[in-house]
Formats: C-alpha cells, sequence, structure tokens
C-alpha cells in the first residue's frame, strides 16, 4: 500500500489481510509487554487540524505499540494557528524526514492533496464529510467479530447493515458503505430526506425513511451522530423530533432481532440519536468498537511502514 | 520446485540446471520425530512443565508431531502453539512487507520449559528472533532447540538441543522440508545447482 486514503483503495483481499492481521495485533492488548519491534526506526506523525480524542490517541497507541516514533501535532498551538497553509505544514513535516502522516482535516480530500505533495506515506484519519477509512475497517473488525459468536461462518457477505442518522455529514457512513460492498455486505441507509446525501441514488445501497420497518431486518445497526457543529441549521424542526423519527429509542430496541447488534462510531449524543438503554444493551458493541481501534490501526501501519518501501 | 511423493531416496531428477535429491522420506522423518520426542522427554525428566512451540509455517506440524508422540509416550497431553517470529525479523526492510503469521500459547509460558520446533535450523536468524519474541511474551525458565534438520552454516552463536538430521550443506544448496499438513507430501530434498560450464555458474562459486 502506498496510501490508505479511501475505503474505496482496499480490495477484498487487501481488507480481509488487513482483518486479520487485526486479530493478530489484538493480542498485544493483552501482553505483558505491549510492544512490538515491526516499525522500530519509523517515525509516524499525527497531524490533526480537527478535536479528535480517539482516532488520535489509537493511532498513537498503535504506532508505538509497533515501535515507531510518533509525534502528535494539533492546529491548535502549531503554526497552523498562525496562519500556515496545508502545504506548507505538510511540507515542513515531511521535510524533517517522517516515514508517515496521519492527516485529520475538516475539508474533504486534503489527505488526498497532501500525499501528492509529500515523500512519506498518507493514512486518512478523517476528512471534512468525505471518508474514514480506519473507521469503517474497525467497524468491520469488530462486525466480523460479533458475527463469530453467532453460528454460521462469521462473515459479513450476505448480512444487512442498516446505517441510521446524519448522513449528509458523515465521513464515517462513506467509508462504510464502499467497505461494506467489498465485503460483500447490504447495506440500507436510513435518514430524514433532509440528511439523506445527495447523489445516493448512485450508491450501491437501499434507502429508507422508515426507521421502525428496516430495524427487524438488520443484522446489525450502526447510530450515526447527528453532527451538530457541521450543519447551518433547518436540517430538522426539533431534537425531539428527530429522536422520534431517527432515534434509537428503547421502544425501538424492541424491534430489533435478538442476534442484533448496535454500532456507535462515538462520540454519542446519548438522547439524540441514541437512547442509554441502547448504548449500555447487552447488544451494544459500542466499547467493542473503540477497543478495536488500536489493533486495527497497528495493522494498518505494519503493511504500510513494515517492508522495504 | 519439484514435488515428490514418498519415494525411496534413489529417486533423482535433474530438471534444467538444478538436481534435486530427497535424503528424507516420510518413513525416516517420522523415526527422527519420534526420537527427538524421546529426547526431549529424556533431557526434561518427563512432561512436567513443557510447552512445544511451533514456528510457523512448517515448526507448527512438527510440533504436533512431537507433542503425539509425547503425549502417547506419557500417557498425557503436552502443552502445543504457534510462536510467528514476523515482526521480530532483522530483514524486515530488505523485504516487501510480509505477512504476519499466528501466535498462539496455549498456557502462559513464564516458568515453564520452552521447545521450539522449526524444519530447518540454517542462519540462526529465525531462532534469534524467536528468543526475542519470547521475552516479550514471558519469561521461561528455560528454552530448547528442536529442528527436522540441520543445515549448518550459522551467522550466530545458536545451536539446537534436539536435531532429526544433521544435513551439512553448501550455501549454493537448498533444503526443502515438505509436510502432509502444508505440502500434501512428506520428505525432505536437497536442491544443487548443477556445475555448468559457463562463466556464471564459476562467478557463484
Amino acid at each position: 500500500m502506498r496510501h490508505l486514503l479511501s475505503a474505496g483503495d482496499l480490495d477484498l483481499a487487501t481488507t480481509t489481510a488487513i482483518l486479520d492481521l487485526a486479530e493478530e495485533m489484538g493480542q498485544v492488548q493483552q501482553r505483558p509487554v505491549k510492544k512490538l519491534p515491526a516499525l522500530r526506526g519509523r517515525t509516524v506523525v499525527n497531524l490533526f487540524f480537527e478535536d479528535s480524542t480517539r482516532t488520535r490517541s489509537s493511532f498513537e497507541l498503535a504506532g508505538k505499540w509497533l515501535s515507531a516514533d510518533v509525534i502528535n501535532v494539533s492546529a491548535k498551538g502549531s503554526s497552523v494557528s498562525k496562519g500556515e497553509s496545508l502545504r506548507d505544514t505538510v511540507l515542513t513535516i515531511d521535510a524533517m524526514g517522517v516515514d508517515a502522516l496521519v492527516i485529520r482535516h475538516s475539508a474533504s480530500g486534503a489527505p488526498l492533496q497532501a500525499s501528492q505533495w509529500v515523500r512519506a506515506k498518507v493514512v486518512n484519519a478523517g476528512d471534512g464529510t468525505h471518508e474514514h477509512p480506519t473507521q469503517a475497517l474497525l467497524d468491520a473488525y469488530t462486525m466480523r467479530r460479533h458475527l463469530r459468536t453467532l453460528a454460521g461462518d462469521g462473515e459479513l457477505a450476505g448480512r444487512t447493515v442498516a446505517i441510521v442518522g446524519d448522513l449528509t455529514h458523515s465521513r464515517v457512513v462513506r467509508s462504510n458503505v464502499l467497505l461494506l460492498q467489498t465485503l460483500g455486505a447490504t447495506v440500507v441507509l436510513v435518514a430524514p430526506a433532509t440528511l439523506m446525501p445527495s447523489g445516493v441514488a448512485s450508491w450501491p445501497v437501499s434507502t429508507s425513511n422508515d426507521l421502525d420497518a428496516v430495524l427487524p431486518e438488520a443484522d446489525i445497526v450502526m447510530m450515526l451522530r447527528v453532527q451538530s457543529e457541521r450543519m447551518s441549521g433547518g436540517y430538522f424542526p426539533t431534537a425531539r423530533e428527530y429522536t422520534v423519527g431517527y432515534g434509537l429509542t428503547r421502544r425501538r430496541l424492541g424491534l430489533l432481532r435478538p442476534d442484533a447488534a448496535i454500532c456507535h462510531p462515538g462520540p454519542m449524543n446519548r438522547g439524540l440519536e441514541i437512547s442509554a438503554d441502547a448504548a449500555d444493551s447487552a447488544s451494544s458493541l459500542i466499547l467493542d468498537q473503540v477497543a478495536a481501534g488500536v489493533a486495527v490501526r497497528m495493522s494498518v501501519l505494519y503493511p504500510l511502514l513494515g517492508g522495504d518501501y | 520446485m519439484s514435488r515428490h511423493a514418498p519415494s525411496p531416496r534413489s529417486t533423482n531428477e535433474s530438471t534444467g540446471d538444478h538436481d534435486t535429491r530427497i535424503v528424507l522420506d516420510a518413513q525416516e522423518i517420522g523415526r527422527a520425530m519420534t526420537r527427538m520426542a524421546h529426547q526431549i522427554l529424556e533431557h526434561n525428566r518427563g512432561a512436567d512443565n513443557l510447552v512445544l512451540l511451533g514456528i510457523p509455517t512448517r515448526g507448527v506440524p512438527l510440533a504436533h508431531q512431537l507433542a503425539a508422540v509425547i503425549s502417547t509416550v506419557e500417557g498425557r497431553d503436552v502443552a502445543v502453539g504457534e510462536l510467528d517470529i514476523t515482526m521480530y525479523r532483522d530483514d524486515l526492510r530488505r523485504h516487501p512487507t510480509r505477512p504476519v503469521g499466528r501466535t498462539r500459547l496455549p498456557v502462559p509460558i513464564d516458568d515453564t520449559v520452552v521447545v521450539l520446533v522449526d524444519d530447518v535450523l540454517h542462519s540462526g536468524r529465525t531462532i534469534r528472533a524467536a528468543l526475542d519474541a519470547l521475552g516479550d511474551l514471558g519469561r521461561p525458565r528455560a528454552v530448547r532447540l528442536a529442528v527436522l534438520v540441520d543445515r549448518g552454516q550459522r551467522q550466530l552463536p545458536i545451536r539446537a538441543d534436539h536435531v532429526g538430521k544433521n544435513l551439512p550443506t553448501s550455501a549454493g544448496e537448498r533444503v526443502r522440508v515438505h509436510l502432509a499438513e502444508v505440502d500434501g507430501t512428506t520428505n525432505v530434498s536437497i536442491t544443487r545447482p548443477v556445475v555448468a560450464n559457463t562463466g556464471l555458474a564459476k562467478e557463484n562459486n
């Protein structure tokens, strides 16, 4: 792999290899010495132009557990706040001789742009409303592990995943649709018409405005955060009305199949898109998703930086 | 590379510029494994505290074979696992990214006697990597090494405790271990380049 910019760049074989490797990497979490020497001498820079807790800290741990040197640069407290451009910031850090740049930016396409300027490898850690490929990988990893606890082959092929909520502003949904299609799952997108992405008709998914009708069909229900910070108002009348129409409420939990699971990429708006009953229920995989973050990011960094390049 | 059905050692096969010879057939491998299993037991004075760890790929079925013999002899099961050393290799940077294998420890290895099992001992670098990997997993009381073939040519100060067959070779030769579990057939072959009258072959000497 040269870079990881989009979940669409990953074919089935590569995706399966990353998910299988994550199972091995996940074991490191249980070890007395949480360290593998594979990336000794490599340097990874987390370049975060947008706030993040779990993505940045899990990339940091992933790099460190593979023995890479990791530094974090965030927009606050860096020259970005003095008005330095994306290009100059990226070129400055690249010039120091780093091996990988993990970039989060509020502008869609920023990591792709950066990858054309630098010598280092670039990993997209979320760009605007475009993509978040490592989130899709860790979602797929978590779903696969959940499915393995049920009867059957534990693969996502033939399963139905419902993705519900603020789809317009979600990079997670775009990466998930691409990756789940590669893995052979059926995706149903559920949102009010105002939050359905434009051009969704050309996506390999079916769509619905009726959450109650979709829930009994789903093997996995992924609730997405209502991203108020990206909204300029007018997408839905009130928060209360949104919850009634599209929130995973206690009543809706009863519509789920008994073996269905609930995901949420976090951070959650409890009481808005997901109720505390749903988030903390036995069907919830939300903490498993967080736990998977480090292992999956390790298995993304290893093929990028592990060999000769 | 040519594949052989279990066949007598007289089988010789010349393909172009290579000459392949079977040096151990399935029966001989079986006898060597049985002998090594007994040596391990003798050395350890029984199966107490023993953990056999195969190094993927072919060390793993060999470790299971040793464990099967040991449990027949001792009448009890012995712990068997696998130890992948890919991320501990010292030549990771010299190749495209290598796929990582499985590591499965059957029990915690602290204070156990770990027997590393591999098919061929050559430079010793794999075993160096395995020792580093073990160090991150716990602190065994002792670590021993059992290999089916020791072909010499060591580059590090490492030796095997239990050897199926010593097979002195030169650097240009290739030793191949085939196991039914991995390759469909069971034998050990050695391939040497046929010395041809070309300047190129001479340079390689």
